[in-house]
Parts: structure tokens; sequence; C-alpha cells
């Protein structure tokens, strides 16, 4: 063991004693916890990102930087709006218009000595697999569906089981009003966040009839401004729920509408809410939500207590409860079921012949295989007019289609989702 | 307890991956590879790399909109199954759930969408739609009317219509298959 004890100043060991407590005895909550200053500091240079820098984003960026994680990230592409002050407590009103990820890191880092927060101002698929490769774990504090499912599927598709390095630990957090969940999700270990994704409540369109004709509620006017008005006055140009003059003639559109119908409550703010899909945000399960995932996050670098298998929900909307359980992988989950099996063949052998030694591989049970590579298709049993374009496919040689390394993605329908074969072409 | 991640440091380089597929396009090679398509419908790729943008044809054999054939454009977008898909009519008809524009009033295109359904439910969808267009939820006012009142007249207002006539005064496509 390397004594680290001489790189840790006097200092750290004041700033964070509270920490230390826990960190330097054997653990009375864990009996296998070994208290070795390899682990202080971990807990001091492990790089950990923090996505999204909003009202749970602030709230983990403050917990996390006061545990001792010291080399903290945190990406986000939003700016401060007016709004966001009320909760988003990195923020000052001066602040309005900056971006939300420099201004909260310059906040931690001069507010907390010894802490540095590095900030990225850009959307999370800005960044490729060697970014997020040098991290040892990622929290999520996000309010939106789409940016969940992709950093869940990017950190799931880096893991290598060969490699215990790759995987990268995504402790997610999210909150509606009342009610918040705190999550740990392992790739190749637990279920993932998409194996979740029909639990989510999807936000209810209203018919396209009862816009078009018969409006009864302000979201119905906002909803004809937005899905039926806007593409006939702009045309091809898309719209930018982020740039406020777009918003503005949405909500002029939709209040004029609003009047001819005599309905009332079309406002500015309602406006933004219902195009940009906003939940309404509580400041305290933020705090809550947040501070289970920092807990979290402690937990797991500093193995200093069972981290939580795997799902905690918390509600406050009927009193107070909560409920933690393992949530199970669904076995046709399209990210974390979709394991690649890894495959040899020759390349002067057709696809048709691989097609065939698929069909009468005993443990693959394939009927009739589609194939496609990064979902560009080689082969599909159907529609017709696709399966007669590509049946040339089926006699070229594999080398001509694919090269060696490709995945292969084979959906059939004896398969929940699909198949990934990693061709090695021999 | 387990150590999830080995704390020393080592140099190890990561395989290089290549880019992975999305769950949306996994999700719609297996709708379309397991599409068997009545002979009343008909698909269309203008580009045959891309699954997930396009067109679909329909050709009712019977009730109203017979001998006419419908083309619809379909988008996919990168949350599908999440999201349902884009469908808009590419043709000017008169029927009271489609407007003008293309715009088309069926329920699980919006509000009734789950990511169990599949492409081939839409398509079954938008077929009913040509089979029975419904008078309660118009999009196109003045034939759901047409229809609701008097169902011959609708019926030769769409005869006039999809071979390229006027129905009060608007001028609609002329969809005849035979054309
Ligand atoms: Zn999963």
């Amino acid at each position: 063991m390397v004594d680290a004890q001489s790189t840790l100043t006097l200092d750290d060991s004041q700033r964070w004693a509270g920490v230390y407590k826990l960190l330097d005895r054997s653990s009375l909550i864990h009996p296998e916890f070994e208290p070795v200053d390899q682990i202080k500091e971990f807990i001091k240079e492990a790089k950990i990102l923090v996505i999204g820098a909003g009202g749970l984003g602030c709230e983990i960026l403050k917990n996390l930087a006061l545990s001792g994680f010291c080399n903290i990230h945190v990406i986000d592409m939003d700016t401060i709006d007016v709004s966001n002050l009320n909760r988003q407590f990195l923020f000052r009103r001066a602040d309005v218009g900056k971006p939300k990820a420099v201004t909260a890191a310059a906040f931690i880092n001069k507010r907390v000595q010894g802490v540095t927060v590095t900030p990225h101002y850009c959307k999370i698929q800005d960044k490729d697999e060697d970014f997020y490769q040098e991290f040892a774990l990622v929290i999520c504090g996000l309010d939106s569906i789409e940016a969940r499912r992709w950093m869940n599927a990017t950190l799931f598709g880096m893991f290598d089981p060969e490699n215990p390095d790759t995987m990268k630990p995504l402790i997610d957090g999210g909150t509606e009003g009342f009610k918040g969940q705190a999550r740990v999700i392992l790739p190749g270990n637990t279920s993932c966040y998409e194996c979740s994704m029909d639990m989510l409540s999807k936000p209810t369109g209203f018919p396209l009839c009862t816009i078009a004709n018969t409006p009864r509620l302000p979201e119905h006017c906002i909803e004809w401004a937005s899905v039926l008005e806007w593409p006939n006055k702009h045309g091809e140009r898309k719209m930018d729920t982020d740039d406020p003059k777009d918003i503005q003639w949405l909500y002029e559109t939709a209040l004029a509408r609003a009047k001819q119908y005599n309905i009332q409550g079309v406002t500015y703010s309602l406006t933004q809410g219902v195009v940009k899909n906003i939940i309404p945000a509580i400041a305290s399960t933020n705090a809550i939500i947040a501070a289970s995932c920092c807990n979290e996050a402690l937990k797991l670098a500093s193995t200093s207590a069972k981290y939580l298998n795997n799902y905690m929900m918390y509600s406050g909307n009927d009193s107070v409860y909560t409920y933690t359980f393992e949530h199970q992988r669904k076995d046709d989950c399209p990210v974390c079921g979709n394991a690649v099996s890894k495959m040899e063949f020759r390349g002067d052998k057709t696809l048709e012949e691989f097609m065939d030694f698929l069909k009468e591989k005993p443990d693959a049970q394939l009927k009739k295989p589609s194939f496609a590579i990064a979902g560009k298709p080689l082969y599909l049993q159907a529609p017709k007019s696709l399966e007669e374009a590509l049946r040339p496919n089926l006699l070229k040689p594999l080398k001509d289609l694919v090269s060696s390394g490709d995945q292969i993605t084979v959906t059939d329908s004896t398969l929940p989702f699909s198949l990934q074969v990693e061709i090695t072409l021999v | 307890m387990i150590k999830i991640w080995s704390m020393k440091k080592d140099n190890a380089t990561v395989d290089k991956k290549k880019p992975k597929v999305s769950a949306a396009q996994i999700r719609v090679q297996k709708d379309l590879g397991e599409l068997d398509l009545p002979k009343t419908m008909k698909m269309t790729f203008p580009n045959p790399e891309d699954l997930l943008n396009f067109e679909l044809e329909i050709s009712p054999d019977e009730a109203f909109y017979a001998g006419g054939t419908f083309k619809f454009s379909f988008a996919v977008n990168g949350n599908y199954p999440h999201d349902p898909p884009k469908v808009k009519c590419l043709q000017k008809i008169y029927h009271p759930n489609i407007q003008a524009d293309g715009n088309i009033c069926l329920n699980i295109l919006r509000e009734d969408w789950k990511p169990v359904l599949t492409l081939n439910s839409v398509m079954v969808g938008l077929q009913y739609l040509l089979l029975e267009p419904n008078a309660d939820d118009p999009l196109n006012k003045e034939a759901a009317e047409d229809l609701r009142n008097n169902r011959r007249n609708f019926e030769s207002n769409v005869h006039k219509s999809i071979r390229g006539g006027s129905v009060n005064g608007v001028q609609y496509d002329n969809v005849m298959s035979h054309k």
C-alpha cells in the first residue's frame, strides 16, 4: 500500500474532517470496508461528471463539492432564465442570459477552496466516447427523457465486460413536483434507464381535431399555434423553443385564438411550459433527490457503505412515501438486453449463406432474419419494395458488405428485440 | 463488497468502437422486416439506405375512396417508439379527418400513441381512416358536415374530388390510380 498521507495536507484533513471521520475508521456501516488513504485520494482526484446545471444540478454540484469530490465536471447547454433564480441558487440576477454550466462552476470554484469544477457549455451529444471514458462516475440531473436515454445508451455502449475500467456507474435523479426518484445504474449489472421507459407517464398530446376545431383549454390554443399555425406561417423553419422571439410569436398567436373562442388563461409562461414541456419544479424535492444521488456517489466511490440497489422512489404527493426496490432488467430492452455476440465467418461466403448459417444455428433459431449495419440495411425480409431492392446483396460475398469488427444488427420475429453480431471475417 | 472499479490507473487503451446503432433504428428495422402488407398498400423508400423516412401508398378497394391511390409520408425520429412517427398526407384530398395541408387526425398518431404500437398499427389506422371517415373528429369541417348530413352527397363529392374536381370552390388533387 502506498502511503498517500504525505500528499494530504493539513488543510485537506481539516477541510474534509467530517467525511474523513467516516473514511478513517473501519466502518460500522460496512464490515468489509478497510480505511486506506487511497480512498481519500480517489475521492479527491476521481473525475466526476454532472449532467445538467439546473435545479437538480445546482444541488448536486454543491453536495459533491462539500463531500470531498474535488475534480468535478459539469455539462449544460442552457443559459440562465430569470425564472430559474428561485431555486437554482448558484445563479444571481446579474447572471441571467449566461451559460448555466459556466456560472455554476465559477460559483463553486470561488466558494469551496480545493475544488475545481470544469464547465462544458454544450450538448451531451457534442461529446464523444473518449470524453466520457475519462470519468469515474456520471450523475444525471436532467428533465429531458431524450438526453437521459442518450446518456444511458452511450455508457452501456462503452462498456466492455473484459475491461472493468469501461464500466461507468450512472446515478440518475429526476423530480416532478413533490415526486422524484434516484437510481444507480451499473452497465453490465443492473437494469438501465431504457428498461424503465414504460414506467413513464408520457405527457398526452391533445387530439388534433380538438385543437383544430373545438378548443376549450388555453393549452389547446397554444398547441394550435405550435402544431398547426407554426408550419403554415414559417414553412420549413423549425421552431426554436429556446428563442424568446419564437415563444413570443406562439404566445401572441395562441392569445388571439383564445380571444376568438373566449378562452382565458393563455400566458407567456404557460406557452413556454406547454411547448417546452416544462414540469413543475420544487426546490426541496430537488434537494432530497440530489442528496440521495450524491450520497450514492460517495458510497460508490469510497466503498464505505452498500450502495442503492437500485431504484428509490420518493413521493410527497400524499403525505410522504418512499420505496426502494430492485428494478428488474427487461429481457427485450434495446439497450442492455442487446448483448453482442462475436462470430467468425468466411468473407468469401455470401450474405445468404450467412443467413442460412444463423437459421440453422440451434441457439439462434431465426426464421426470417433482417440485417443492417449502423441503421443501414443490408437485407430486409419486408416490405416488398425494399426486399427487392436489397435482394442482390444476398448473393454478394460478405467481405463486399461488411468489414471485420462491424456490428450487424439482426432482427427476427423470434427475437425479443435484436441480436448484435460482431463479425470477424476469416 | 465488490470493488466496482479499479482504483489504480492503468493506461489500457480502450478499443475504438464503430458507431452504435440506435434503439430507434433497431425498432424500425424490426417493424419493417416483420411487415406483411395487404395488396392495397405499397411502400417506397426515396433513399433505400434510410429506413427512417419513407412513403406509403394506400389504394382502397372499397368504400368512398376506392379507385384512388393515397400517398403518405412517414418520418421516424430518434426517440421512436417513445414518440410516434410523423405522418402527413402528401395530396390535397377531400376527407373529414385530413386537412388540405396534410395533417391527419388519427388518435394513435398523437394522444393514444404507445411504444408497443408499431409502424404496422399506423398503416392499418390510415387504411381504416380511408374506409371509415369519421364525422365526429373533423379537421375538414365542411367534409365532416357533408358526411354527417348526406352520405350520398358526400360520396359524390369524394368521387369528384379524387378525380381532380372542385368541391365548394376548392380544387383537390387527382389521385386516381390509373391516371
Ligand atoms: Zn435496459
